[in-house]
């Protein structure tokens, strides 16, 4: 009995420390960087991303970056940080809620009106075109514009 | 005009009017001297809770924008220091506005220049924005009745202080 239990225990250690293996990787993967951070945040006074910004106010954001990446905060953690300092404005890409969703859903709508439009177009196109089809050519003129017509040919040896 | 042609006036003016729009909340115009000086509520830069020009109504105010990471506002704290020292009161004070700045590295300043005026904390540039201002250091000068009376764009120094701004406050010390 005591032999199945230890048997039970030593599996179920092994699978805790298998888990804790493939765990580890993921969590290294999602420790917050200052390179891609840096490509998701403004620089409030130079108004361009802070990868780009070398001015003292962006040092100073970045030296911020980094104290927190150091003391542990992930990624999210530290946006929430700046914005907390500089207002939403220093999020590179507007937050998909409240009216900053719009940002987003507009150019959706808008492709979609867009494609909508372009669809009907084209049906009316095809429509028009195809209702001319299979119809008699016009008749030709008449009358002295057949006589002028016919002595302008006679003109040129064609 | 056509039912279509009317839409397609109101889109193009719909989209000239999102572009109008845009262009004129981007940039703010700065506020010239009689305007009203904008008085929207900011946080304390030390302490909790909000503060306000409007809370100066009746005093004169000089309203100093600034940021720690910005060379002339160092410049200029001791002589606004100095100022304050000199004509701080119930008729006057010198009002900070710390803008687009860290919370901590503006506090830092206040403690490295000891500044003992009273700070507001304005990370986002929206005050700044609205006194349009163009970047930092810059000063208002604003009467008791909340009228902008003097402004400079640019660091000051005591001299300046003395020549431009004393001769519009009270002369007895409060």
């Amino acid at each position: 009995m005591s032999g199945a239990v230890s048997r039970a225990v030593g599996l179920l250690l092994a699978v805790v420390a298998m888990g804790a293996l493939l765990a580890a990787p993921s969590v290294a993967a999602h420790r917050a960087s200052l390179t891609e951070i840096e490509k998701q945040v403004m620089c409030p006074v130079c108004g361009t991303l802070l990868q780009l910004a070398e001015s003292p106010q962006a040092q100073r954001e970045k030296v911020f970056i980094e104290r927190l990446i150091a003391e542990g905060k992930t990624e999210a953690q530290i946006k929430d940080a700046l914005v907390a300092e500089y207002g939403t404005e220093v999020l590179a890409l507007p937050q998909a809620s409240g009216f900053s969703l719009s940002a987003y859903v507009v150019p959706i709508v808008a492709f979609l009106v867009a494609a909508v439009a372009l669809g009907f177009g084209v049906l009316r196109w095809r429509r028009a075109s195809g209702s001319g089809r299979g119809q008699p050519p016009a008749a030709g003129p008449k009358g002295d514009d057949a006589e002028r017509l016919d002595a302008d040919l006679a003109r040129y040896d064609l | 005009m056509s039912v279509r042609s009317s839409i397609a006036v109101l889109a193009v003016l719909a989209l000239v009017g999102l572009l109008v729009y845009g262009l004129v909340s981007k940039g703010g115009s700065r506020v010239a001297v009689g305007d009203p000086a904008p008085t929207t509520a900011l946080p304390r830069l030390e302490g909790s809770g909000d503060g306000s020009l409007a809370e100066y109504r009746g005093s004169w105010v000089l309203v100093n924008f600034w940021a720690s990471w910005c060379e002339p506002c160092k410049q200029e704290a001791p002589a606004l220091e100095a100022f304050q020292r000199q004509h701080g009161g119930a008729r006057f004070t010198v009002l900070g506005v710390d803008t687009r700045d860290l919370s901590g590295d503006g506090r830092e300043f206040v403690r490295e220049y000891g500044l003992s005026y009273p700070q507001l904390r304005d990370g986002d540039g929206g005050a700044a924005h609205d006194y349009g201002t163009t970047g930092v250091p810059e000063n208002f000068l604003v009467d008791p009745a909340g009228k902008v009376r003097w402004l400079l764009p640019g660091p000051v120094d005591e001299q300046y202080l003395e020549e431009q701004v004393e001769p519009f406050l009270p002369q007895e010390k409060s």
